[in-house]
């Protein structure tokens, strides 16, 4: 079977910034400096759980960034070198890993785990008209008598997956002894100081947070072969399928709306601040201009723009996903212009403070020009800002997603993300009875998202500014024993 | 003082011509008037003679920024830039794009004061509630009700407000029948619509301005005047809310201005939530029926409430610290 890959912008610019990624990676393995600072985010046991919960659902957004669509079959009687035809659709990397979850649409809402259907039907049973709750096209199918089987099954399921779930949890326990064995003195020794947390890096923490994320991840593995783990919604689609595929929409939106913001942001930031004068005065009179109009009418009026604009010219387009691909990546730029004042303001302080230092004056003293001693001496102290500021600002831009959709200028109705199924969600609490599985699903993961993100970015930020205020609470010591 | 008022008023009347010239750009240039056209008189087939009729009654027809045909100051005076700047800086919004053609300026007169009673008692009461969370767990600093109180902060600030909201009506609206899940009337009833969104609205905000507020006051703890205080043998609430809260009010002033633009605008979700037909509310109508007129003056008005929050901020920071002094 052929298939042809698709790039979406999207997705090349989430690779980009991957690569990005790694290579700041290996700059941190190399500096010493850049390395105790960041050892210190992940001394810190939060900070280091979370970054594990972000890393799943960064594995689940890139899984679902690698898109290809796949060839139909050839037409009886084609040519033998006539060009191959490709299906409208657009596939990823998880859709072929939830394929079943893809195929097996059911006619209706059901409850997670059922067997039958959400609302009864009439049928016609020995010649007389009932109605009878049906049963489902797929979820419970294998079972024949699902009223004794259903529970058992389920039960040895979940079963089954808790218990490869622990043993995942235990390897992993194992790998990470043997990893720093070398250390603590054997294998042994090194398990005993992961339980009683004596490690440099808080293992324990990460090993518990990993622990739990098998346990949830077992059983949903398990019981979703056969089940709607958390139901089908109005249409009969898996809303587990849904909430993953949400996940990359919040991580573009999260990451690409930021990093739209850098480039203005550092350059004007660093260029008001260090030719002050009429430059500043400019520079301050624009971000004062973007910042004075409310953000949500900005991006709102900008986004209308960009939807008129696009239904004007539908025929740029060949797939309904690049359509939404391009508006995406629309709104997150739009996200980006619209949002770089706070930062700017940030960097022109930090850049006035800058400029007048011993070593940037030495630099200006032996006629640097002002170009390199910005991009030499000033641009590499303020990036803690622009680190503090990318991982804040990802959570936050997750929560805007859900208000901008509802408003109704966020991502695309087609494109799963987490304002969508709210607002869907919203809609099926008020039918009776009450359809709650797609609002506690999309709570579940939003929430397990912004929270990892948000403990995540509280670490960066002590670490690296150790002057901004603290928003931890410490305990005393003698509290905490 | 005065001198400061009218530089701080005529700052804010240039970034005015700055909003007003992006908008102007923004929706007049991405997207010509003759595509707003194709777009409010719907439908497949659209002649030419029936845009150019909607453009002039809207006052469209003119060119955008330069007018050839013109003689002299009408050059500039005879386009649509200036037509429509001249009569959005005299707060005349003029009528709605759509269909309907609303006259937008009254919409917002009469729209302002439900959202008013919305917004004005959210604004005082999130200051009332943030601080005096934050300072219960600055009282109980190092301890466990300061730990899982920030813990709690911190999980409330991870879920989003539809969260709340949704949640808010299933419980109270239909489970409990305690308030009716939607809608408005004019009068002292209205009290009874309003108490859960005010009440949802001030739970959404509470985890993060609790957190800054109390990282706030703890800024101020550290420092000399607290631990003179302290010497003096004062009992620490004391100490807290007479020292500590009054020094602390001007990163308060700060944080809780940034939302004054949105006392007047409302609050965008939560009054289409609860189907309050306040200035939030238009706004939302406007974008999902694409009224660009509507989104345009509401951004115009949203910037002209903006600068005047900011004079305000600023006058209160005087009010707050005698040390401030604007010149």
């Amino acid at each position: 079977m052929s298939f042809k890959p698709v790039f979406l912008g999207t997705d090349i610019v989430l690779c980009a910034m991957l690569l990005v990624l790694l290579a700041y990676a290996w700059r941190v393995v190399v500096d010493a400096n850049l390395r105790a600072t960041w050892e210190k985010v992940f001394r810190d046991p939060t900070a280091f759980g979370a970054a594990i919960v972000l890393t799943m659902f960064a594995g689940v957004a890139a899984v679902d960034s690698v898109h290809f669509r796949r060839a139909l079959p050839a037409a009886a009687g084609a040519a033998a070198g006539a060009a191959v035809a490709y299906e409208p659709r657009t596939e990823s990397l998880l859709d072929l890993v939830l394929a079943r979850q893809l195929a097996t649409r059911e006619v209706g809402y059901s409850r997670p785990l059922a067997y039958e259907g959400f609302s009864k039907i009439p049928v016609v049973r020995d010649g007389e008209s009932v109605r009878i709750f049906p049963r489902l096209a797929f979820g419970g199918a294998h079972l024949t008598d699902p009223e004794a089987q259903w529970a058992g099954d389920v039960e040895m399921r979940a079963a089954i997956g808790l218990a490869s779930g622990t043993v995942v949890a235990l390897l992993a326990v194992l790998a990470s002894a043997l990893a720093i064995r070398r250390s603590h003195g054997g294998v042994a020794a090194a398990l005993r100081d992961i339980a009683g947390d004596r490690t440099h890096l808080p293992l324990r923490a990460a090993l518990l947070t990993f622990g739990v994320i098998c346990l949830l991840a077992g059983p949903v593995v398990a019981l979703m072969q056969e089940y709607h783990v958390f139901g089908t919604d109005r249409t009969g689609n898996d809303v587990f399928y849904q909430s993953l595929k949400s996940v990359r929409t919040a991580f573009v939106i999260g990451t690409l709306a930021t990093v739209a913001t850098l480039p203005f942001a550092i350059a004007f930031g660093v260029l008001a601040g260090y030719f002050r004068g009429w430059v500043d005065e400019v520079i301050q009179y624009l971000y004062t201009t973007l910042s004075s109009v409310p953000n949500v009418l900005l991006i709102a009026a900008c986004v209308l723009m960009v939807q008129v604009y696009l239904d004007q010219h539908s025929e740029m387009f060949e797939t309904g996903s690049e359509r939404a691909d391009v508006k995406i990546f629309l709104l997150c730029i739009i996200l980006g212009v619209t949002g770089w004042a706070t930062l700017c303001r940030l960097i022109r302080g930090e850049t006035l403070k800058l400029r007048e230092l011993e070593f940037v004056q030495a630099a200006a003293a032996f006629g640097v020009r002002p170009l390199r001693i910005m991009s030499r001496h000033i641009v590499p102290n303020v990036m803690h800002l622009v680190l503090i500021t990318t991982v804040l600002g990802f959570s936050d831009l997750i929560l805007y997603e859900a208000v901008l959709t509802y408003v109704g200028v966020g991502v695309d109705p087609s494109m799963n993300s987490f304002g969508g199924m709210i607002n869907l969600a919203r809609s099926q609490m008020s039918e009776n009875p009450v359809v709650w599985w797609s609002f506690v699903a999309a709570f579940a993961f939003m929430v397990a998202l912004v929270l990892a993100a948000n403990l995540f970015a509280d670490g960066v930020r002590d670490a690296f500014d150790p002057r901004a205020r603290s928003f931890r609470p410490r305990l005393r010591r003698a509290a905490m024993s | 003082m005065l001198n400061y008022l009218v530089r701080r008023v005529a700052y804010g009347a240039l970034i005015l011509i700055g909003v007003n010239l992006f908008t102007f750009f923004l929706f007049f240039n991405v997207n010509t008037p003759d595509d707003m056209a194709r777009l409010n008189i719907g439908g497949k087939r659209v002649t030419q003679a029936q845009i150019d009729k909607w453009k002039a009654e809207r006052g469209y027809d003119r060119p955008l920024y330069w007018n050839e045909k013109k003689s002299g100051v009408a050059k500039a005076t005879d386009t649509v830039l200036w037509q429509r700047s001249i009569s959005l800086f005299a707060l005349d919004f003029g009528r709605s794009d759509s269909g309907r053609s609303v006259d937008i300026g009254h919409e917002i007169k009469t729209r302002m004061w439900v959202s008013l009673q919305l917004a004005v008692p959210v604004f005082i009461l999130q200051v009332i509630a943030s601080t005096s969370f934050a300072l219960l767990l600055v009282f109980f600093r190092h301890s466990r009700i300061d730990f899982w109180g920030v813990v709690l902060c911190v999980l409330m600030l991870s879920i989003s407000s539809l969260f709340y909201i949704i949640v808010g009506q299933f419980f109270f609206s239909r489970m409990l029948h305690l308030v009716p899940i939607s809608g408005y009337v004019g009068g002292l009833d209205a009290i009874k619509f309003l108490l859960m969104p005010i009440g949802l609205s001030l739970l959404a905000r509470l985890g993060s301005e609790a957190r800054l507020y109390r990282a706030m006051f703890l800024e101020e703890i550290g420092k000399d005047y607290v631990r003179t205080a302290r010497a003096k043998g004062l009992p620490e609430a004391v100490v807290l809310f007479r020292h500590v809260l009054k020094n602390a009010l001007i990163p308060i002033i700060t944080s809780a201005g940034a939302y004054l633009p949105y006392v007047f605008l409302g609050s965008l979700v939560f009054e289409s939530f609860f189907g309050i037909p306040g200035l939030g509310a238009f706004v939302i109508e406007a974008i999902t029926g694409q009224d660009f007129a509507i989104v345009r003056s509401m951004v115009f008005l949203g910037a002209v409430l903006y600068i005047a929050s900011y004079i305000v901020i600023d006058l209160a920071y005087t009010w707050a610290d005698p040390r401030v002094r604007l010149a």
